[in-house]
């Protein structure tokens, strides 16, 4: 086990871990932050995306010792519900969710996305999102929801 | 309508799901609690000659270790085929059946703890191939000492009507083919997960990642010799089912077990591994079927005799036998049909229920013969089934009861979209279009247990604060049936949806719904909540009423105002509320849903009997690569009866989810084993349909508005998969000239069929 600081949606938290642990378990199980999923851990399905300098990164494959000066984001550092992201927003209002498994890591690895790829075509955007499985709706509308996102990020 | 129903609703729990405070069943966590490890077997089938605990006990951090003969009160979804035990007993069945299990301090210490039990084994012969388990074999070698004439067949599902094989001899035109379909499996993005608490008054609260936490119930307190009124079941947020969490499961059993032994919390979820592992898939399928039609293309007869691989345990599986043939009733009119399905028990994990339960492989089959038959009839694929399909109000020849029935509005719908008449059969080589039609039930009319309860009951309760709060025991998991909930309250009490909140899924406060199966629950389960919330509209009319001398039919409860259109009654939701609980309180009213009785009085008549049934027509539009016999499916043109959508947005949603899957089971997935070993239990290996495979997608609903559905509704979660894997088939073989009749359709096989054809 190691002690280690970590800096997760802007706030020091010291943490002992051990030498395995990813970041994903860490923020699980240490922190308390459920709202990053586990679906396969083996970096398959991006259930577990998180920002690491505004990075996507997969927090199943993530040694947490690796986070250490890296400033981590979540989903709990995205939105606490009043102010949500447009991707959020708009993931709600198309019906880009059903069971909600894998959105959070659909918002962590669009977010980042649409801030390199501002005006993506929708096959720019199936490329983007290559890397989230979601086996309830099909993909359509959550293309269809960041694609709109887009557009009202780009006002 | 002048609510929510039929209009787009986004989902009431969506701000929770896209900001990560939807708390799934892995996401509690409780003080003190405990972790179970699992030891799995190793042999597909094998003895048990001994078991030694002794080291797991002492293992630094174990609480508690378990076996199977602990627990050696079987269980199974049909009471028919209660084959499973919580851990096995005297011998294993299948490589990765959980043998024994520990709790212990933290996750690290319960697998390190399992790894300590040593069992001895005497390994017996397996039986992988399901064409083995259909002959007589060593009673010593048989799965289960309860299957008859020595052979490892779990059942035989038989129905004839006619004598179909006469009338296929004389038909003009006849096809007689083969099918092979592979396993596949629902692959949620949520792992199994299960909660057990031991409370201080002796009782159990188990919260599990489960469809039907109702037959969870039942099933707890009958393995665990726990009365009924001592265990209560809680579903939180699900992370998916498909079906493959409608089964009471084995590491419920154990979990709960080892809290009422520790009386501590204890947890287990599951791996991506142990989710392959414990499957309950769509069962690997050879069918043999014979399809006659006329001159005229008049379908003569139907006569199909099918395998299905069950794996190890019955789970769902009489009931997958018999829809492998009973569900070929529709969308077509066959008065001369027979059927035999055999489900063969074999030494894998076991097959259950899939979206599309037991009527996806067979509706391929017959669509493609269908197609065939078109062909050698020189009639339009599309054609020949517009003269075959069932008219609305009809009864099928096994005395199915088809009421609304839209299925013509949608082949119209897809073929002029996809512009079929000008392009079928006349693109390039490589590119083209096929047609796929399905129907399926929207819900079970029977239930799996029979008893004199109506299938589901739900409460709405009105009190001081104004707010109306909806009892359902019905499982969201992700098809929307809590915003379904709301909506329907709102719509009849005239409020908006944010006065409307819900208790649901939850066996002690909710009342009993039988679960997420069988697409029952925007029916049955809509019918008792409208009927609900009709019920306390009505009793507040009454109070209002007396209180303002007019007649309570002259009430109006619309755009949270309570009014008259004659200005007698004028007022808010609120000062309704106080008159309406004026002297008594609360109002609590309930609505509950039974199916009508209908069906023959055969053995077997009640499989496949519904209140009423989905229709729908899918076109595929297809590339075909010829030198390297890749597929690409461009787009797809879907047209689905629901009856009414109470939510365009979430029948769109499951069309478009039935697209991916089927899409999935047509070109990629595949559950392969080897000596019985699961040998791609991840998705590298296991291919899904990822965002960059995914075609254009053009939905369109077709609205029959069913007589005894709510507000017309019918089912859109599972009818949807039938026509996409057919339609898929149908066009490759108009853009190359090859029929597929094996699933997955993967290159290699594609390659081979153009090569032979040369």
């Amino acid at each position: 086990m190691e002690k280690v600081q970590l800096n997760v949606n802007g706030f020091p938290q010291v943490v002992l871990v051990g030498s395995h642990e990813t970041i994903l378990e860490t923020l699980r199980n240490r922190l308390n932050l459920t709202g990053t999923k586990q679906c396969c851990d083996e970096g398959t399905c991006g259930s577990c995306t998180v920002l690491m300098d505004g990075k996507p990164v997969l927090g199943c494959l993530t040694p947490t010792v690796r986070c250490v000066g890296k400033e981590i984001v979540t989903i709990e550092g995205v939105s606490s519900g009043d102010n949500l992201h447009p991707v959020q927003k708009q993931l709600v209002q198309n019906g880009g969710m059903q069971c909600g498994f894998c959105t959070p890591g659909v918002v962590m690895t669009a977010i980042p996305y649409l801030k390199e790829n501002p005006d993506p075509s929708i096959d720019d955007i199936k490329e983007g999102l290559s890397g989230n499985l979601c086996r309830c709706t099909g993909y359509k509308k959550i293309i269809e929801a960041v694609k709109n996102a887009a557009e009202e990020l780009n006002g | 309508m002048s609510g929510p129903i039929g209009k787009p609703t986004p989902y009431i729990d969506g701000v929770q799901k896209v900001t990560g405070k939807a708390m799934y069943t892995d996401d509690y966590r409780f003080p003190n609690m405990l972790y179970v490890g699992l030891l799995r077997s190793p042999h597909a089938h094998a003895h048990i000659k001994h078991i030694d605990t002794s080291a797991a006990e002492t293992y630094p951090g174990v609480a508690a270790v378990t076996v199977g003969t602990d627990l050696p009160i079987s269980f199974g979804i049909l009471p028919i085929s209660s084959d499973e035990n919580a851990m096995a007993v005297e011998k294993v069945r299948y490589v990765g059946e959980i043998v024994a299990a520990v709790a212990a301090e933290t996750m690290e210490a319960a697998q390190k703890g399992a790894e300590k039990i040593i069992v001895e084994y005497d390994p017996v012969r397996a039986f992988i191939d399901p064409g083995d388990s259909l002959e007589v074999c060593d009673p010593a070698e048989q799965i289960h000492s309860h299957t008859k004439g020595g052979k490892n067949i779990h059942k035989t599902a038989e129905l004839r009507f006619n004598e179909p094989e006469k009338a296929l001899e004389q038909s003009p035109f006849k096809r007689t083919e083969s099918f092979k379909f592979a396993g596949v499996t629902h692959a949620f993005t949520e792992p199994h997960s299960t909660i057990a608490i031991w409370n201080g008054d002796e009782t159990l609260t188990v919260i599990s990642a489960t469809q039907v936490p109702h037959y969870l119930h039942r099933n707890l307190s009958k393995v665990l010799e726990l009365p009924m009124h001592r265990v209560q079941v809680k579903k939180p947020a699900l992370g998916g089912g498909f079906g493959g969490k409608s089964d009471p499961f084995a590491h419920e059993m154990i979990t709960a077990y080892l809290s009422m032994i520790t009386k501590r919390p204890v947890k287990c979820t599951f791996s991506r591994e142990e989710v392959f592992i414990n499957n309950h898939g769509r069962h690997p399928t050879t069918i043999d079927m014979s399809v006659g039609c006329d001159q005229d293309g008049i379908i003569t007869a139907l006569d199909t005799d099918t395998i299905i691989d069950g794996g190890a345990y019955g789970s769902f599986g009489v009931v997958t036998s018999y829809y492998n043939g009973v569900l070929l009733q529709g969308p077509y009119k066959i008065d001369k049909l027979g059927f035999r399905t055999r489900r063969a028990y074999t030494n894998k994990s076991q097959c259950g229920a899939m979206r599309g339960h037991g009527a996806v492989n067979p509706r391929y089959a017959m669509e493609v013969i269908l197609d065939m038959l078109a062909h050698d009839a020189g009639i339009d694929p599309c054609d020949l089934r517009e003269k075959n399909f069932l008219e609305e109000n009809t009864v099928t020849v096994g005395q199915l009861r088809i009421t609304s029935n839209g299925v013509r509005d949608c082949l119209q719908a897809v073929r002029e979209k996809s512009d079929w008449d000008k392009l079928y059969g006349k693109q390039p080589y490589g590119r083209g279009l096929g047609i796929g039609c399905g129907f399926y039930i929207s819900g079970s009319a029977l239930p799996i247990i029979w008893n004199r309860y109506p299938q589901t009951v739900v409460h709405a309760k009105l009190d001081f604060d104004g707010r109306i709060v909806m009892f359902s025991g019905a499982s969201d998991i992700g098809q929307g049936s809590d915003t379904m909930l709301a909506q329907i309250a709102s719509e009849e009490l005239g409020v908006p949806m944010n006065y409307v909140q819900l208790e649901v899924a939850d066996t002690k406060t909710t009342p009993v719904d039988l679960g997420s199966y069988s697409s029952r629950v925007t029916f049955m389960v809509g019918n008792a909540a409208k009927m609900a919330a009709e019920k306390l509209r009505n009793e507040m009319a009454k109070a209002i009423a007396k209180e303002k001398d007019v007649s309570a039919d002259d009430i109006v409860f619309r755009d949270n105002k309570i009014f008259t259109e004659d200005g007698a009654v004028d007022i808010s939701w609120e000062d309704g509320v106080e008159t309406a609980l004026a002297g008594r309180g609360a109002i609590v009213e309930s609505g509950y849903y039974f199916s009508p009785k209908m069906g023959g009085d055969f053995k077997g008549s009640g499989a496949g009997l519904s209140p009423a049934y989905s229709f729908g027509a899918f076109i595929s539009d297809v590339t075909v690569n010829p030198s390297t016999g890749s597929v690409k499916v461009e787009k797809i043109w879907a047209a689905h009866d629901c009856g009414k959508a109470l939510n365009p947005l979430a029948v769109e949603g499951q069309i478009e989810g039935s697209i991916h899957m089927g899409l999935g089971q047509a070109v990629s997935e595949d559950m392969r084993y080897v000596n019985g070993q699961i040998v791609n239990a991840n998705f590298f290996d296991y291919r899904i349909p990822y965002s960059v495979d995914t075609p254009d997608m053009d939905v369109t609903i077709i609205e029959s508005n069913d007589s005894e559905g709510p507000y017309g509704a019918k089912e859109a979660g599972e009818g949807p998969i039938h026509p996409v894997l057919p339609s898929i088939g149908n066009a490759i073989y108009d853009a190359v000239g090859i029929r597929m009749m094996e699933l997955p359709i993967t290159p290699d096989k594609v390659l081979a069929k153009i090569q032979e054809k040369g």
